[in-house]
């Protein structure tokens, strides 16, 4: 008997524990799902590995109990690296590649028990919004097959949404946790930056990717980050802070929301938001109005930060020493031309040259050295809240998930900033380097919608323990997809 | 005397001798086969992230401490991109303006032998690249990588240099300097120093700085010294044809013994500089300045003053003798193990140099230790062996090794000072040269110097050749029969 397709972390503990399942029998049974799933959440999936390592946990479990992840189902999304299994990052550059190593999550969350089952569909160098930027093809919305599943953490959301895994790792550098959790209906947590280390997972934006766990509920997070986070000695960046200790979050805390976030809102959706600052209040706590002024100032910030560090963060990728090579190259400027040309998608060659032009001389300072100084003043917002407010409630995304193509801008006949305002309200966080949730608080015309918490540097805690609250006094993460 | 004049700025990259890279825990030793010192992160496989070796960090402020440099508290690593095939992340961690030092000088002479402070710009830490191998590979060019991440630091002059000979003697004072510390090793021939110069000629007695030219990857003295002299020479014509000179990159051929403009592909007009994300702001705290401090040997600066002031050696002796800090070494060692520094100094620079030479040995590795060196000497100075005898025993020490004392002994090298012993020896050579006797006596005091030599092969070496003189003299001046 399984624990169910849409059973948390929890649930499955308990049934290992109780031997109503093996660690086998789980993983056979989510990789057949996975084999019947149409989503397209997965980019590869390692059967023999994950079932081989499925016996050695129930070995171990007969042994010694369950503990910890053992003989839990994962997927990792596809920009950690995993030794010995491709990791493409969903580019043509990278489809082939095969590392030598592991990152450390995947060593870490591999020595807490977990079973990797396979590694998830994303947008190309985690660059998007829907997950329609991958070389193996967009992902399809487990609520709604004709819509995104929001990115760019797109497979490991639905995977998750869908069932098709309890718990997936994923990445966010502008709301690639946040956005896809919201628009998939399931929890996401992006750690405070440095939480989490990022060897081995293959950099977009160094200065504001964060490895963080998605799962169907703020309990699996929590445990979840328990496994995942850590100061790592081959991650310079990586907080030496200790563990995130493991308390109720506090009581008649003061919520802030912030006055600037909600003007590009759908009404259904602010009132989703209302009634879970409501939820709070009859928890005890104190609803305030915060400021953070210079919110509209933050995705252009973010764009040119994260795209200065992407165009050189991507320079690797030259045909030379592994990834994709141009047959033929007739001398060196073409083999780089034609490889780079031919590896990268058209999103992720944007954000290059967007990159490459703001660090340029006669322009460094107008962009680059501009978005640095008001990334330092979205941040000192947030310092300023967290003076008068102990955490922040927002929405997580401007709208419900939206139609494939719609905001897309393949060529240059779209614009691609109507895209990038998806991220309007995950943005401001990660400029700030703050942790922030999301998790399901309500269902607009029949798919979910997400609402962000975001707390003070390292309050990974109180923003968990809020969430838990939250979800014992609702039912919106219990919600599944129709069948 | 020219109407024009030099102007020369160097800047030197200091291959650091850390076990590690700088960013990498893969070792940094030269000559192993191609990618076999190469790690995930030299390689810049995807995910990869750089770590900064701290010891790289503590030899760059010994260094600035030596030149008494302004160490920055806080000092950053921007990214310097371009792309080439032996630069794996496509682009190299450098520091563009927040250096680890500041400032500083370097202490050479002019070429009339006046004192002469060079002052430094900066000394900053980066990544050496990888080598691109355009040889052996049928037409198609090899990347070793085993270079890549070798940490440099790059120590950069302001244009004070004022010809070639000057360039070259701060580029060897540099290479004292950085030998002494410990923090490079020092072989030119492996590229652990080398140099970029930037030139560019003006009329004698200007003030301004003409159009300056810059020669890349000057490896030895020789090319720095033949490559200044071609393209002094060189804008100097253009000059004097009525042309004005062009800023460029040049390359100095050494086949051909010219100047040439190096070809795009690994300059770039735009390096696109910014702060690194992925490491932090370098942050140097008192007691980190503190350990480096207490590290710094004793300078060739102040070396050389006390060989001069308070051993008496001569100005040439002492800086002979601290050119190499690992000869200093040697000679610091039998100098005070004999407590004869001239005596000392006069073997090193000779027997000792000589040897050395010959065999192409190492200072740190003379078979002779300096204790040794220093127990000869004093046997020569107490008279127990001849200054002769003492330099069959120095290559017997050499080849063989062994105990000065006891070669001595077993050997029976000890010197015959003994009176009656040498005036039997002198008896018999005057009874068996009667006709160089003869002469002597007729005046012909050159003659003597036979005798001298007659009685010492028959002491076989053994006799104090002044003991021999003395009484040859006195038995040909009494002895008048």
């Amino acid at each position: 008997m399984s624990a169910g397709q849409f059973a948390t972390i929890a649930d499955i503990r308990t049934a290992l524990r109780s031997k109503t399942t093996s660690a086998e029998e789980l993983a056979r049974e989510h990789l057949n799902r996975i084999a019947r799933s149409e989503l397209n959440s997965f980019v590869t999936v390692s059967e023999d590995d994950a079932l081989a390592t499925a016996r050695e946990a129930d070995r171990q479990i007969a042994r010694q109990g369950q503990s910890g992840l053992l003989g839990i189902p994962i997927a990792h999304k596809d920009v950690f690296c995993t030794a010995g299994v491709r990791t493409t990052c969903a580019s043509r550059m990278l489809a082939e590649f095969v590392p030598p190593y592991d990152a450390t999550v995947v060593t870490k969350l591999r020595d807490a028990g977990a079973i990797m089952l396979g590694k998830t569909n994303m947008d190309e160098f985690a660059m998007g919004s829907s997950n329609e930027n991958s070389h193996f093809g967009p992902v399809s919305n487990p609520w709604d097959a004709t819509r995104v599943p929001g990115g760019s953490s797109g497979g490991s959301a639905a995977a998750v949404a869908a069932g098709l895994v309890p718990a997936a790792t994923a990445t966010d550098t502008g709301g690639s946790i946040r956005q896809p959790a919201a628009l998939c209906g399931i929890s996401g947590l992006k750690p405070t930056y440095g939480r989490v280390s990022r060897y081995g997972m293959v950099a977009f934006a160094s200065s504001l990717d964060q490895g963080g766990p998605m799962a169907r509920t703020a309990h699996d997070l929590r445990l979840l980050l328990h496994h995942m986070e850590g100061h790592d000695p081959l991650d310079s960046t990586s907080a030496d802070v200790g563990p995130t200790p493991r308390g109720a979050g506090g009581t008649g805390l003061r919520i802030g929301i912030p006055r600037e976030y909600g003007r590009d809102l759908d009404a259904r959706l602010a009132a989703t938001v209302d009634e879970a600052a409501a939820v709070f209040e009859g928890l005890g706590h104190e609803r305030q109005d915060v400021s953070l002024p210079h919110t509209a100032y933050a995705t252009a910030a973010y764009y040119v930060v994260a795209s200065a560090e992407a165009s050189t963060n991507l320079s690797r990728y030259d045909g030379v020493r592994y990834g994709h090579r141009a047959e033929s190259p007739a001398d060196l400027d073409d083999l780089y031309a034609r490889s780079r040309s031919e590896g990268f998608g058209a999103e992720v060659k944007r954000r290059i040259l967007t990159g490459t032009y703001a660090l340029s001389i006669g322009y460094y300072d107008a962009y680059y050295r501009k978005a640095q100084r008001l990334r330092r003043l979205v941040r000192q917002d947030f310092l300023d809240a967290f003076a008068t407010v102990d955490l922040i409630l927002a929405p997580s995304t401007p709208s419900t998930a939206f139609e494939k193509g719609a905001l897309l801008a393949p060529d240059e006949t779209k614009d691609p900033t109507v895209m990038y305002e998806q991220d309007i309200y995950t943005v401001p966080a990660s400029l700030a380097g703050l942790p922030a949730l999301s998790i399901p608080c309500g269902n607009v015309g029949g798919l979910p919608v997400g609402m962000q918490l975001i707390a003070p540097h390292f309050g990974e805690d109180r923003l968990l323990g809020l969430a838990e609250s939250f979800q014992r006094e609702t039912d919106w993460h219990e919600r599944t997809p129709p069948p | 005397m020219s109407q024009w004049e030099s102007v020369i700025g160097l800047e030197v990259h200091v291959q650091l001798q850390t076990r590690s890279k700088i960013f990498s825990g893969a070792p940094t030793a030269f000559g192993a086969p191609p990618n076999t010192q190469a790690c995930a992160v030299d390689l810049a496989l995807p995910g990869v992230l750089p770590v900064l070796n701290a010891e790289a960090v503590r030899m760059a402020i010994v260094f600035g401490l030596a030149v008494e440099g302004e160490i920055a508290e806080r000092c950053r690593f921007d990214r310097k991109s371009y792309f080439y095939p032996d630069l794996p992340k496509g682009y190299q961690i450098s520091q563009l303006d927040e250096p680890i030092v500041r400032g500083g000088h370097l202490d050479i002479e002019t070429d009339d032998g006046a004192a002469k402070r060079v002052r430094l710009t900066r000394a900053h830490l980066e990544e050496d690249a990888g080598k691109s191998l355009h040889e052996d590979y049928q037409g198609k060019t090899g990347i070793d990588l085993n270079r890549a991440g070798t940490p440099l630091l790059e120590v950069v002059s302001e244009p004070e240099l004022a010809s070639p000979e000057e360039a070259g003697r701060y580029f060897r004072a540099l290479h004292t300097l950085v030998r002494t510390l410990g923090i490079c090793d020092g072989n030119l021939n492996e590229g652990s120093m080398r140099c970029d110069a930037n030139v560019s000629v003006r009329p004698r007695g200007s003030t301004d700085l003409g159009e300056r030219t810059e020669i890349k990857n000057l490896n030895s003295f020789r090319f720095l010294d033949k490559a200044l002299a071609f393209e002094i020479q060189r804008q100097i014509d253009v000059l004097e044809s009525g042309g004005s000179v062009e800023r460029q990159t040049l390359l100095y051929d050494a086949e051909r013994d010219e100047t040439r403009p190096m070809r795009g592909k690994e300059l770039s007009d735009d390096y696109r500089y910014f702060p690194d994300p992925d490491l932090l702001p370098v942050v140097v705290t008192q007691s980190m300045l503190a350990q480096a401090r207490a590290t710094i040997p004793e300078l060739p600066a102040a070396k050389r003053r006390r060989y001069v002031d308070e051993l008496g050696l001569t100005d040439y002796d002492a800086r002979w003798l601290t050119v190499d800090p690992d000869t200093a070494a040697y000679f610091d060692a039998a100098a005070t193990a004999c407590g004869r520094p001239k005596a000392a100094a006069n073997w090193i620079m000779g027997d000792v140099a000589a040897a050395v030479r010959r065999e192409d040995a190492a200072w740190t590795e003379v078979p002779v230790s300096a204790s040794q060196l220093g127990k000869l000497i004093e046997r020569i100075e107490d008279g127990s062996i001849s200054g002769k005898i003492a330099k069959s025993l120095f290559k017997t020490l050499w080849d063989d090794g062994g105990e000065v004392d006891e070669l001595i002994d077993s050997q029976g090298l000890r010197q015959v000072s003994d009176s009656d012993e040498i005036a039997a020896i002198v008896r018999e050579v005057i009874d068996a040269n009667p006709a160089q006797v003869e002469q002597v006596r007729s005046g012909k005091i050159r003659v003597l110097g036979f005798l001298v030599g007659q009685a010492m092969k028959a002491s076989g070496g053994k006799a104090n050749p002044k003991r021999v003189s003395e009484l040859l003299q006195a038995a040909l001046s009494t002895d008048g029969s």
